[in-house]
């Protein structure tokens, strides 16, 4: 239960803009997410790391929420699949998620989408093997990944020729 | 009824209009859904798989601060109604109470025992740490063998095995019920056979999976109305369950779906809801109650583990003469295991002229079962389809040409009885002939296995209404929550009715108080029994729309026709201009009023649905790791109306199957406690484990409805595990009749046996 000790106050940046929140030491960053900001975009699946539906970026970086102490949001940025699309527009990889039906239920997809653009950020050309391995940590239950792998290889061709 | 065969809208592939709330985020499901005011519950789980409940102390727990209430089997009177569904059977919801929160017994490991309501989650989970309870451990039947067995220990002393008896069984039993299924005179038929194989088949208990665990918010008003926002495949089934349990008025009780983060059957029983609901009633606030990965896995889903013998006999030139199975299915902690339905579907693609067979529900101390798409399809298939694989070795006939020879078609009678209408399964397994994949080289260490699979596919109560506003565009309100593209697929049948464009349709998933009594997201009858519903709505929009033009024309009703979405006048020499939807819609504030168009329907059993799937596998022969090179699936959808989402389904289906076969168990050790319920122990297949899988769509019209729809969503389930199994028989040359062919398993068996197929054969 609450103790009596005071909650702590933790100053981060998500999604590009400064936001804090209190909260208790042993919080994770999901439980801050959801509950102290009111993002729920980012789901809470297993709570131990093996399901990626909470997939953020910490500072760049690809992991799950429910494994990261909220108070280790701390002066760092954060990127949650609420920050994937910028200015009204959707990413690439939102566009081919919806072109390709990449989603069934769609509670997984806001974590591949996040583990997704992880991948495209270090690799922009990446095989299908690479995809699946990167994509190895969220499960999906309902769409046996096919048109997953396919949106994702499609959004990085789809970036390729926008960069080029 | 006449099958359509022209469409503009049904066939193409629109993006689903709830697609882009679902890939930025605010889609909101389950556990995203919050009240001001709000209390968190926590629950009282049974660390033991059998045991009376000899006390329960909660003194301790409501004196933690922030606790509102506590809720035990006492305070729910348990009640002997049941729900019923349809042809599935009826919902006992005094199990259905019992499961939610035990009274006298826990019967799994993993048992609510009791809820805690308090102001954070922190205080609710301190306090149901601190309810006290005393237990009279008693044995459990963890197995078959041992539910089975005659000193076993009884799970329901007042049990008695429900319909066909069992000759000279007397006192208590594990034993729910026996069923058996029979034609000509199977010992005759076997004394015919030129090739008899006979083999034995066990499947753990496995979970449906879905990544969303079980949500519920419950706010009780100060006028006795409650409102229950939850994750349910049906909202309709949660009030009348909850109604039933708690013994309430169900005109009370109203139920919002939220979105759905995959059920596949498990999502169908209440677990949360109704202690959500006494909790919020002792407390007066709103109560939040959300699962964890560990609750999912010991205390819902998941299907039964089984245990089935089966016998098959065939002429010399592949003729199927007889066959004969025994098959037992565990029920779980309390009966409705998919026995019926397993014992109905093991012969269901095949004319087989004498069988006999006969399948039990045995209750052990395991979680009740829930429906797990096509249940019990797929374990009694694998005895099947493996037993073919085994009968095509022995007769030296390619699988194909062995499983078309038998094939059921059009005219022949369904195991269970009743004729096929028009079914696909003669045009599937030509279909699988004709695919590279049956034919294209293996490489080393590779195996190929096929299988058939066929399922049902439901009907039940539906209702849609279609309104159209004055700009020309329509919303479509259905009660089915969408669990997979079915809101796409409504919009579509909308278009095509009235060719307005998919975007300008907005379908809307109702709750309980707005929308039309609709049965389940499931048995595959949503895009069928709700889609008739919905086009049967738009017919009476465009009916509508016909009368208003005759009006606006002043001439009589049956002067004007409906022709290519537009209202044309009959009369002869008359030069009106036809009538388009938006033309008409535009004058409805002059010309009597907005147009609301209804339908409701009792649909009958969809079209059956058949399918097979090709399974390329590579072992490694030093790991007994094994990994799906190749994949594809084939199916009849009688017809596809959103073909990306028809092939999800055969691709989700499949991996599902895959998962089954290769790794996926519940482990229990000797007391009967789950030793894996997480996903890392619990092993479903990753993006890493799996090929693309390719699929074909045939399409043989179901004449049952308009656009010749069946269900898609359950038969791709069904194939897998024998198709897994028989390109392990390739690889390794051993029938494995246990699942999963984890690695250990298969190295075990490849190390010590060699080339043992494990099959009789007479004459």
């Amino acid at each position: 239960m609450a103790t009596d000790v005071s909650r702590i106050h933790v100053e981060t940046t998500i999604n590009g803009e400064p936001v804090e929140f209190l909260c208790e030491g042993h919080d994770t960053l999901l439980m801050a997410l959801r509950d102290a900001v009111g993002l729920t975009g980012t789901k809470e699946g297993c709570s131990t790391g093996d399901c990626g539906a909470c997939s953020v970026m910490l500072d760049g970086r690809l992991v799950p929420s429910c494994l990261v102490l909220a108070p280790e949001a701390q002066g760092r940025a954060v990127t949650t699949i609420e920050g994937i699309a910028k200015d009204g527009k959707l990413h690439p990889l939102q566009q081919q998620f919806l072109q390709h039906a990449a989603l069934q239920c769609g509670i997984c997809t806001p974590g591949f989408i996040v583990a997704a653009k992880a991948l495209l950020d270090v690799n922009s050309n990446p095989t299908e093997s690479e995809a699946r391995y990167w994509l190895a940590g969220n499960l999906c239950r309902c769409t046996g990944y096919d048109k997953i792998i396919r949106a994702v290889l499609d959004a990085a061709a789809e970036t390729q020729k926008v960069t080029v | 009824m006449s099958t359509r065969h022209h469409f503009e809208y049904v066939g193409t592939r629109p993006i689903r209009h709830d697609g882009v709330d679902k890939v930025t985020g605010r889609a909101a499901f389950g556990a995203d859904f919050s009240l001001p005011g709000m209390l968190y519950g926590a629950v009282v789980r049974s660390p033991h798989a059998h045991a009376r409940i000899v006390s329960i102390d909660t003194s301790a727990a409501e004196a933690v601060p922030g606790v509102k209430a506590i809720v035990t089997g006492r305070d729910i009177p348990k009640t002997n109604k049941k729900v019923w569904l349809g042809g599935e059977g009826a919902l006992d919801l005094g199990d259905m109470g019992d499961n939610a929160l035990a009274h006298e017994k826990v019967l799994y490991d993993g048992h609510a025992i009791a809820a805690v309501a308090a102001s954070t989650l922190e205080a609710a989970r301190e306090a149901a740490r601190l309810v006290r309870i005393e237990y009279d451990v008693l044995e459990p039947a963890m197995t078959l063998e041992r539910a089975l067995a005659a000193d076993a220990p009884i799970l329901h002393p007042e049990m008695t095995t429900g319909g066909k008896p069992i000759p000279g069984a007397t006192g208590p039993t594990n034993i729910a019920a026996r069923m058996e299924i029979k034609r000509g005179d199977v010992d005759a038929g076997f004394a015919e056979a030129d090739v008899i194989v006979e083999h034995e088949f066990r499947t753990p208990m496995v979970h449906q999976g879905y990544i969303e665990p079980h949500a519920t918010v419950a706010r009780v008003g100060a006028d006795g109305r409650i409102i229950v926002w939850t994750t349910t495949q049906g909202p309709f089934l949660v009030r009348d369950a909850c109604a039933g349990i708690l013994h309430l008025d169900a005109a009370n009780v109203r139920v919002v779906p939220s979105e759905i983060g995959g059920g596949f059957g498990g999502k169908i029983p209440v677990y949360l809801e109704p202690l959500a609901i006494v909790l919020s009633q002792k407390s007066g606030r709103p109560v939040k109650m959300v699962m964890d990965r560990s609750d999912v896995f010991r205390a819902t889903g998941p299907t039964s583990g089984c245990h089935i013998v089966m016998k098959m006999g065939a002429k010399r030139d592949g003729t199927l003469v007889a066959a004969s199975a025994s098959m037992w299915y565990e029920a779980g902690a309390y009966k409705g295991s998919p026995y019926g339905a397993a014992a109905m579907c093991a012969l269901a693609c095949y004319n087989v002229p004498n069988f006999f067979v006969e399948a039990y529900d045995v209750v052990v101390n395991k979680p009740k079962v829930a429906a797990y798409r096509a249940p019990g399809s797929p374990m009694s298939t694998l005895a099947t389809e493996s037993l073919m694989d085994e009968l095509a070795r022995r007769l030296e006939m390619d699988p194909i040409e062995l499983r078309l020879k038998n094939a059921v078609a059009t005219g022949d009678h369904a195991p269970y009885g009743p004729k096929y209408g028009p079914i696909g399964l003669r045009q599937v397994l030509e279909a699988v002939r004709e695919h590279p994949h049956w034919s294209a080289p293996l490489g080393p260490n590779q195996g190929r296995g096929v299988a058939c699979g066929f399922w049902f596919n439901g009907g039940m109560n539906s209702s849609a209404t279609v309104s159209l506003d004055s700009d020309g565009s329509a919303t479509v309100v259905t009660g089915n929550p969408d669990i997979g593209g079915t809101r796409a697929a409504q919009a579509m049948m909308v278009s095509e009715e009235l060719g307005i464009p998919v975007e300008r349709v907005r379908p809307v998933v109702g709750d309980t108080d707005t929308a039309g009594y609709t049965d389940l997201s499931a048995g595959s009858r949503v895009c069928y029994a709700t889609g008739m519903a919905v086009i049967r709505a738009a017919e009476d929009v465009r009916e509508q729309l016909r009368l208003r033009a005759a009006k606006i024309w002043k001439i009589e009703p049956d002067q004007v026709v409906w022709e290519g979405g537009q209202a044309r006048s009959l009369v002869a020499g008359d030069d009106k201009q036809p009538l388009s939807v938006s033309a008409i819609a535009a004058t409805l504030a002059k010309t009597g009023g907005p147009i609301v168009g209804r339908a409701s329907l009792n649909a009958p059993m969809a079209g059956p649905a058949f399918a097979a799937h090709i399974c390329d596998l590579e072992l490694d022969r030093e790991t007994g790791c094994s990994k799906i090179v190749r994949y594809t699936a084939i199916q009849d959808a009688g017809k596809a109306v959103h073909p990306s989402y028809v092939e999800g389904q055969m691709q989700g289906g499949a991996a599902q199957g895959i998962g089954w076969a290769l790794n996926e168990e519940y482990i229990f050790n000797a007391k009967g406690t789950m030793e894996n319920p997480g996903f890392l122990d619990y092993r479903m297949p990753v993006a890493s484990d799996l090929p693309m899988i390719d699929t074909v769509i045939v399409e043989v019209a179901n004449p049952s409805h308009p656009y010749g729809v069946r269900g898609v969503g359950e038969v791709p389930i069904v194939p897998p595990l024998a198709a897994v199994a028989n390109a392990m028989r390739s690889v390794t040359g051993i029938r494995f009749g246990q699942m999963p062919m984890s690695p250990p398993r298969v190295l075990a068996e490849t190390t010590t046996r060699r080339e043992e197929p494990a099959v009789a054969m007479s004459s």
